[in-house]
Parts: C-alpha cells; sequence; structure tokens
C-alpha cells in the first residue's frame, strides 16, 4: 500500500524536488526573446558547452557516490591538467599526441593531489565539502608557487611560448594555438548549420558508460555502501577509508582528463584562474540539473550543463539588450552560480530534516495503531 | 544424535573484572550443536560482557582480558577481535539493527561478500574492477531467507522495511555465512511485534533443526519456555542456577532472576497514607523513543508522593519522562492539575511547572564548559525570570550575581557536592557530583512536580547513597511530588511509596513498595507473568 502510495504523482512533491531546475528552466524561458539569439547559434553554442564540461562536471559524481558529498577538490585535478597543457606547450608538442602527452603527465600528479585530498578528508569526516573547499584555496597556493617561481629556475621550461620575459614564472595567458580544438576537429559533422565533434562525443559516450559500469562493480557496491554509512560498512569488513580516498583520487584524475578536453576546446590557458572557476561552475552545473548533495545521476549532469549554460550565453545579451550592458551577464554568471551551490546545500539540508520528522510520525503512527489493537 | 551431544562451545571457570570490580565470576556451562540456549538476567547481570568475551570485543582486551577458558569443539580459542569469531563460525545480531537503508534486502544480507562476475580489467585494476552478479546475489540471498523459513522481500529497500523485516535481514544476513554454526540473538523480539515474534521463533527452531546453536538473550521468559532447550539464569555476575526448559515455569526464572535476600531491606522507609489528590494523569501515553518505545501507558500520581517507575531495559520506562517533556515525539493526554500539558513541546511542560533530570547528564543535563553557577541557575533565569534585576520596568535585565551565588552555595552545601568553589566548571567534577548539579538545578527551579530518570546510572555506590537520600528529603520534607525511573528496582524500594513496573510500553502493575521483590520480578516479565500468579 505505501508503496503504491510513493508512485503516484504528486506536482508538488515534484516541484519541491526539483525548484532549482525549474526555476532555470523558467529564466532561460524568459531570457531567450529577449537576448534574440536564433535558434542555430544557440544550439550550435550548447553543443560547444557539453562538449567542453561535461567531463568536468561527470568527474564529480562518484564522491557524491561515496557519501562525500560535492567535490570541490576537483579544482587540484585541474591544476593537474593545466601543468599538463604547460608542458606540452612549452616542448612544442601538437595536435592529439600533444593532449595525451598532457593527459600522461597529469595523471600522476593528479593521483598524489587526490590521494593527499582523500587522507585529509578521512580525518575530516562529515565535513567534506567545507574541507575540500578549504584544501583547493591550499593547493592554490602551492600551485602559483610552482608555477609563478619554480618553472624557469627549477623545472627546466625555457619556451618564450610560455615563460614570462623575466625569465621565470609561466605568462598569465597562455595560447593553446597548438591543441585548440584538434579533438573536435578531427572527425567532424554538420548537421543543418551546427558542427557535431564525432570524436568528443565518443569520448563523452566512453566515460558515461565508465561510469555506469563502475556502478556496477563490487569497488561501486562498495562505495555506496560506505556513503550510506561507514560504520555498517566497516562492520562488514569494507575498507571504507580505502573506498573513500580511491573516490575522491578516481574524482581528480578524471577532472584532471577534463580540464585538458576543456582547455584545448577553448584555445586558451588562464594559468592563474581557470582552475578555481572551472570547480564553482561544474558543481553549479551539477546542482542546476538537479543532483543533490548525496544523489546525482548522468541526466543530472547533462541537463545541468544545457541549462547552466544555456543561461550563460543569454544573460549578457539579455542584459545588453535591457540596460545597455553585457557586464551585468556576467555579473549574473558568477552571482547565480554561488546562489545555486548555496540553495542547493540549504535544501539539502531541510530536505533531510524532513525526511527524519516524517519517518519519525510513521513510525509512531504505526505504534499507536498497534498499541490499540 | 551422535553429533547433538557433541559440544560446540564450552566455557570454563569465566570470569572478568572491570577496575577491581567483578562482573563475571567463575561461569561454566557447555553449548551442543543445534541447542537453543536461553540467558536471562536482569540489567548488569553480566549477560553483555559474556557475550563480549565470546565475541573478543575491543572492550574485553582493553580492560586486561578475561580469566578461564573459552572452548570451541573442545579446543581452546582466544579470539582477538569479532573477524575472528565470524571466522569461527559465530555469528551475532545486536540489538541496534547494522543496515544499509538505501540497499535492498539482498544486497544488505550480502554485503561485502557479493558474488561477482570476473572480468578483464580486474586484472588491471584489481579484485575491486569485477562486476557484482545481480544473479546470483539474489539467488544467495533467496537462500538464506529460505533457511530461516520467513517471508521477506529481497528486493525491498531496508528503508521502507517494517522492523521486524529489519530483523530478519540481519539475521538472514548471519546465516548466509556458510560457515556458520553459532548464532547469538541479543534481545531480537524487543522491537517485532507479537506476530513477527511468533515467526522469529519458528525461525529459530528451524535454525536448530539444522544443526545452527542459538544463544538467545531475551527478557520475555515465556519465549524461552517455547523454543529453548535449556535456560541459563544469570545474576550479579554469576550463572544462579542451570535449568531444563521443559521442566521450568515464568516464576520460578523471574524469582531466580531478581531473588535477592529480602531482608536487607533496614533502609525501607515507613509507609504513609496516599494523599487522595491527582496531581499527574496520564492517559493512554505513547512515545517514540528509539530503543524505549512507550506504547500505551495510563498512570496516576497522587500529590506529595514518591513514584517509583521500574522495569526491564528496553521496556519504555525511561520513555515515559522523555515523551511527557517533550523530548521524543509523543501523544495522548497528560494532565497537570487538571489542566491538559501541551505534548512535544518542552517550553510548555517547563513553564507548567515540571522539571525533569535527565538520565543523559552530559548531553542532555549539564553545560559542561560553564561554571555550577550557571548551571544552577540557568534554567531558572531562562523559564521563570529569576536571579534577575529588572531596570526600566524590566526592558534591562541584569543578572543577579550575588543570587546566582547564594542559591548555587546553597545546593553545593545541601548537598555536599565535592568542588573547589561554585565556579569551577561543571565537566570538572565527578560522575556523581555532575548528577547532583542536575539535581540542585531542577531544584532551583522549584517545581511541583518532578521527574528524575536513572538518578545513581555510572555513580559510585557513596554517591548513589547522597543522590537518594537528597531526593528522599525533598520528596518528604518540602511536599515536592517526584517521579523517579530506575532500572534498579532495590533503589526504587528504598525511597518511593508505590512502584509501577513497566513492560511492553505499558504499566503492568503498581504495587506498594514493600511488595517483596519476587512479585515485582514477575511483573517485569510481562503479561505472562500475571497468569502465572
Amino acid at each position: 500500500m505505501k508503496k503504491l502510495n510513493s508512485k503516484e504523482f504528486n506536482v508538488k512533491e515534484f516541484a519541491i524536488n526539483n525548484v532549482v531546475p525549474i526555476i532555470f528552466i523558467v529564466l532561460c524561458i524568459v531570457c531567450i526573446p529577449i537576448a534574440g539569439y536564433s535558434g542555430q547559434y544557440l544550439v550550435s553554442q550548447i553543443v560547444t558547452r557539453i562538449m567542453r564540461n561535461s567531463f568536468l562536471v561527470l568527474s564529480l559524481l562518484i564522491p557524491i557516490m561515496a557519501g562525500m558529498g560535492l567535490n570541490f577538490g576537483m579544482t587540484l585535478g585541474a591544476m593537474a591538467g593545466q601543468i599538463g597543457i604547460i608542458f606540452i606547450t612549452a616542448w612544442n608538442v601538437v595536435g592529439i599526441p600533444g593532449l595525451l602527452l598532457a593527459a600522461i603527465i597529469a595523471t600522476p600528479i593528479a593521483v598524489l593531489l587526490g590521494w593527499f585530498c582523500g587522507k585529509m578528508l578521512n580525518m575530516a569526516r562529515g565535513r567534506e565539502m567545507i574541507t575540500s573547499y578549504m584544501i583547493s584555496f591550499f593547493m592554490n597556493g602551492v600551485y602559483q608557487l610552482i608555477v609563478l617561481y619554480g618553472m624557469g629556475p627549477v623545472i627546466p621550461i625555457h619556451s618564450d611560448q610560455v615563460i614570462l620575459p623575466r625569465g621565470y614564472g609561466v605568462r598569465n595567458t597562455i595560447d593553446l594555438i597548438n591543441v585548440r580544438q584538434s579533438v573536435d576537429t578531427y572527425w567532424q559533422i554538420s548537421i543543418g548549420g551546427v558542427n557535431i565533434p564525432i570524436l568528443t562525443i565518443i569520448l563523452i559516450v566512453l566515460l558515461c558508460l565508465v561510469i555506469v559500469w563502475f556502478r556496477r562493480t563490487k569497488l561501486g557496491q562498495d562505495m555506496r555502501a560506505v556513503g550510506q554509512d561507514m560504520e555498517v560498512a566497516r562492520e562488514a569488513g569494507i575498507k571504507v577509508e580505502r573506498t573513500r580516498i580511491l573516490a575522491i583520487v578516481i574524482s581528480t584524475v578524471f577532472a584532471a582528463y577534463g580540464m585538458i578536453l576543456y582547455l584545448s576546446n577553448m584555445g586558451t590557458l588562464n594559468t592563474y584562474n581557470s582552475h578555481s572557476q572551472i570547480g564553482m561552475f561544474s558543481i553549479a552545473a551539477l546542482l542546476v540539473g538537479g543532483a543533490s548533495v548525496s544523489k546525482a545521476s548522468i541526466k543530472n549532469v547533462f541537463l545541468g550543463i544545457i541549462l547552466f549554460h544555456l543561461m550563460f550565453i543569454l544573460t549578457p545579451q539579455a542584459g545588453k539588450n535591457l540596460m545597455g550592458q553585457a557586464q551585468i551577464g556576467e555579473y549574473f554568471r558568477v552571482f547565480v552560480s554561488y546562489g545555486v551551490i548555496t540553495l542547493a546545500l540549504v535544501l539539502y539540508e531541510i530536505r533531510t530534516r524532513r525526511e527524519k520528522a516524517e519517518s519519525a510520525k510513521q513510525l509512531a503512527n504505526l505504534q499507536k495503531e498497534g498499541a490499540k489493537a | 544424535m551422535s553429533e547433538m551431544t557433541k559440544p560446540l562451545l564450552e566455557m570454563q571457570n569465566v570470569s572478568k573484572e572491570y577496575n577491581g570490580n567483578p562482573v563475571l565470576k567463575d561461569v561454566n556451562f557447555t553449548l551442543k550443536q543445534g541447542e537453543v540456549l536461553g540467558l536471562v538476567g536482569e540489567n548488569g547481570a553480566g549477560k553483555s560482557t559474556l557475550m563480549n568475551i565470546l565475541f573478543g570485543m575491543d572492550v574485553i582486551h582493553q580492560t586486561g582480558g578475561y580469566g578461564g577458558k573459552v572452548l570451541i569443539d573442545g579446543k581452546e580459542v582466544k579470539f582477538a577481535s569479532p573477524l575472528d569469531a565470524l571466522k569461527a563460525g559465530i555469528g551475532m545480531v545486536h540489538q541496534e539493527f547494522s543496515l544499509l537503508p538505501g540497499f535492498t534486502a539482498a544486497e544488505n544480507i550480502l554485503l561485502n561478500r557479493e558474488p561477482e562476475n570476473k572480468s578483464v580489467l580486474s586484472l588491471v585494476f584489481g579484485p575491486r574492477a569485477n562486476t557484482i552478479d545481480r544473479k546470483e546475489l539474489q539467488k544467495k540471498a533467496i537462500d538464506a531467507i529460505t533457511k530461516l523459513g520467513v517471508s521477506l522481500d529481497p528486493d525491498m529497500l531496508v528503508q521502507e522495511m517494517p522492523v521486524g523485516h529489519k530483523q530478519f535481514t540481519e539475521i538472514s544476513r548471519e546465516i548466509s555465512k556458510s560457515s556458520i554454526r553459532l548464532l547469538v540473538l541479543d534481545e531480537p523480539t524487543a522491537v517485532l511485534s507479537e506476530k513477527e515474534a511468533e515467526m522469529l521463533l519458528k525461525a529459530i527452531k528451524n535454525l536448530s533443526a539444522q544443526g545452527i546453536s542459538v544463544i538467545f538473550i531475551t527478557h520475555r521468559l515465556q519465549e524461552i519456555i517455547d523454543v529453548c532447550n535449556k535456560v541459563i539464569v544469570m545474576r550479579d555476575g554469576r550463572i544462579i542456577k542451570e535449568l531444563d526448559a521443559a521442566n521450568t515455569s515464568i516464576t520460578e526464572m523471574a524469582r531466580l532472576m531478581v531473588g535477592r535476600d529480602v531482608n536487607a531491606q533496614s533502609a525501607m522507609i515507613e509507609e504513609r497514607p496516599l494523599s487522595p489528590e491527582v496531581v499527574l494523569s496520564i492517559k493512554n501515553l505513547w512515545v517514540d523513543m528509539p530503543g524505549e518505545v512507550v506504547k500505551n501507558v495510563n498512570l496516576e500520581v497522587h500529590k506529595g508522593e514518591f513514584l517509583g517507575i521500574g522495569g526491564l531495559a528496553g521496556q519504555g520506562k525511561i520513555g515515559i519522562p522523555n515523551g511527557i517533556m517533550g523530548l521524543y515525539p509523543a501523544g495522548g493526554s497528560v494532565e497537570l492539575y487538571g489542566k491538559p500539558i501541551q505534548l512535544n513541546n518542552p517550553r510548555a511542560c517547563l513553564d507548567s511547572s515540571l522539571a525533569f533530570v535527565s538520565e543523559d547528564r552530559r548531553g542532555v543535563g549539564l553545560l559542561l564548559d560553564e561554571s555550577l553557577e550557571w548551571n544552577v541557575a540557568f534554567p531558572a533565569m531562562q523559564i521563570q525570570n529569576k536571579f534577575l534585576k529588572q531596570y526600566l520596568g524590566g526592558l534591562i535585565k541584569w543578572r543577579d550575581q550575588e543570587a546566582i551565588k547564594n542559591v548555587t552555595d546553597k545546593y553545593i552545601e545541601q548537598l555536599q557536592i565535592k568542588c573547589t568553589s561554585s565556579k569551577q566548571k561543571a565537566k570538572e567534577l565527578s560522575g556523581g557530583n555532575q548528577q547532583k548539579i542536575c539535581l540542585a538545578k531542577s531544584f532551583a527551579l522549584q517545581p511541583k512536580l518532578l521527574f528524575v530518570s536513572e538518578p545513581t546510572r555510572g555513580i559510585d555506590i557513596g554517591a548513589k547513597a547522597l543522590v537518594l537520600k537528597a531526593l528522599r528529603e525533598y520528596n518528604r520534607e518540602l511536599g515536592v511530588t517526584i517521579v523517579m525511573v530506575s532500572s534498579e528496582l532495590e533503589e526504587l524500594r528504598q525511597c518511593c511509596d508505590r512502584i509501577a513496573i513497566v513492560t511492553d510500553g505499558a504499566i503492568s502493575g503498581i504495587l506498594p513498595a514493600s511488595t517483596p521483590s519476587e512479585d515485582f520480578g514477575i511483573l517485569m516479565v510481562g503479561k505472562t507473568g500475571k497468569e502465572a500468579m
């Protein structure tokens, strides 16, 4: 009986559970006519954004499965990816081999950073999100030290393209002409004026399959178990700490690959900013897709990227058309992503508390009936 | 039958001390294959310690190990951890479930023992990259459920299950382990409805028929008679008697469980007439307190009386004050001096001059990092605006430090609280003295009715006597009505006028404190006990 009830479609319940995506759908519908872009332009833009971001957003799924919340530490993976990209640009390795080399350089760095982050998060159980957020700030300092002072004198990089004229430190922005869109243009078809990069799609589908497969492995099952109750999992003999570290390591490595793809698509590296922005935007996109701190699916990833980035495309133009300033859209974009993350965190707490109260009420009612009988 | 005679488990002269206090003395028993052994005794009789030794729990090793021998198949074993015990084929189902709410019954049953499909990828990434064989998992889970002989849907999520099914899932998990030979069930029926309990008892018989031995710990003595081959009655760390379940009665077991020397009651208080005026009347109270569920309590407390509430652990006695004071979801009607009290609202209770000394003194009762003065005065300040100096017609309220200090010093003297000064922090005091601070705090509220829950839990004998004396004086001299909940019957008999016994979430009887303890013992074991009388 109870099961039947819960399957009935309840509009109010649905709206409460999906409030974030619904807000975004409404906003996008309002903004489309104001911005006045053509349908073709919007579609091609969204395809680009999906190609650019999905790998990064997908990397967030595994820590959520292991009950560690949103991995703000994916910034660490992004740093590893950037270091790979800096090297291949300096060594002048071009095209897809260049990207592969970048991935090979980034992997050990990402594993190391992920392992470090996972270790830290095991010590700060129950406060994973704020801790991973702070770790990303802390490691940002280390990254800057290496990139700004280490590269040149300590790490031998002597390319004028990469190093500042003073002889050490990496430039503020690096032009990635060598690898720009080399994956996307490798095999591309055009449908109705929209360019579809087949190889990128294959890569993304492959990652989705890996995640689906991963959920069905022993390790995936262990992660779900650890995510629900660490103590129960430990009693059953699952190595809780190791499993949690693995979840973060895998996420960090995927984030590094995601960052390499992202940068190659963008064509420029913003050495000191790209990574810190990307963590925030990826998490916001996932949440916009309807994910929560404890539950996220591949569906959330793609819906989130479409809605969140549609918003980004529309707001500068809408802002310009309404107020005569494109700046307002840029402002909106940052403001919205922080807002969404806050909203999602608060909603999650409210929902958990409500569910707890609900189940207590149910139990009490059952007992009341039992007492009467 | 020759198999039945072989002892699976044997304990020889097992003893255990905690900091010099003996908690187990000279325990000897044997358990044959396929036998069901009932283990009964009051709280603190040593049942849990005995099981902790059997499982090699950390708490035993950390407190200096144990004396005597544990033998399995005639060979001595010393388990270093519960995992070793599991390997030897001993499984345990605890009172608290350890299940994953978002997993199905099948997933929980085979947690971390999932059947796997070998895949090529595992050569690269290690065995954890094998995928799980869902079909085989399902099959194995169903096997375990069938072996237990209960109806349980393997695909149901644990969070959607009624309590009984969770219990079955837990037991199925133990018996799905192929090596399982001995299963320990700790109060498995406490949370079950009657029908579910019946199913479980049947399942125990099934297991026994399949050659699995069971140690069954319960407070429901009828169940012992129903399923066990033999019964061990424990009291004060000793095995008082080993009985043949077929030839014993509830009365006999109950008497053995609580049977102390009745003439040791020198401290018993004189009887006095009960005032006809009812102060507190409780009707159809239910409380959803985990582990202490109250189902249907009807109780009247008379003016000026000292009422005791006793009963075995988990039967709901602690739930009564916690429910009335609004700390757990509750329903029913409670009237104080004829005026209804709003339930689920702690503030309303406090406003109507009820006070509560919680059993959880570190969690709920005290502000550990604050001074004694603060601890004593804070509730009275918050609730009744006491110890405050008012200025500008009450707009500005300042603490009256002097009044606070005076009242604290008064109670420190009265209750003989050992402390350096009234400024000392609450966390620096010993357990007994902390308990006294909790009492002082509620005395400062000057309540009409005081609830005291387990006031002597975890404090030493000297402090115990002082706490009880303070309560007794408070009741006798100031005429404050007190309701005290305690697991220790003797303690209740030393203070109370009447004692109500709670069994299975309801009052099973109220007797004058001077009644012999055996009669209370019979009430504690529930309604079947009444029939046996």
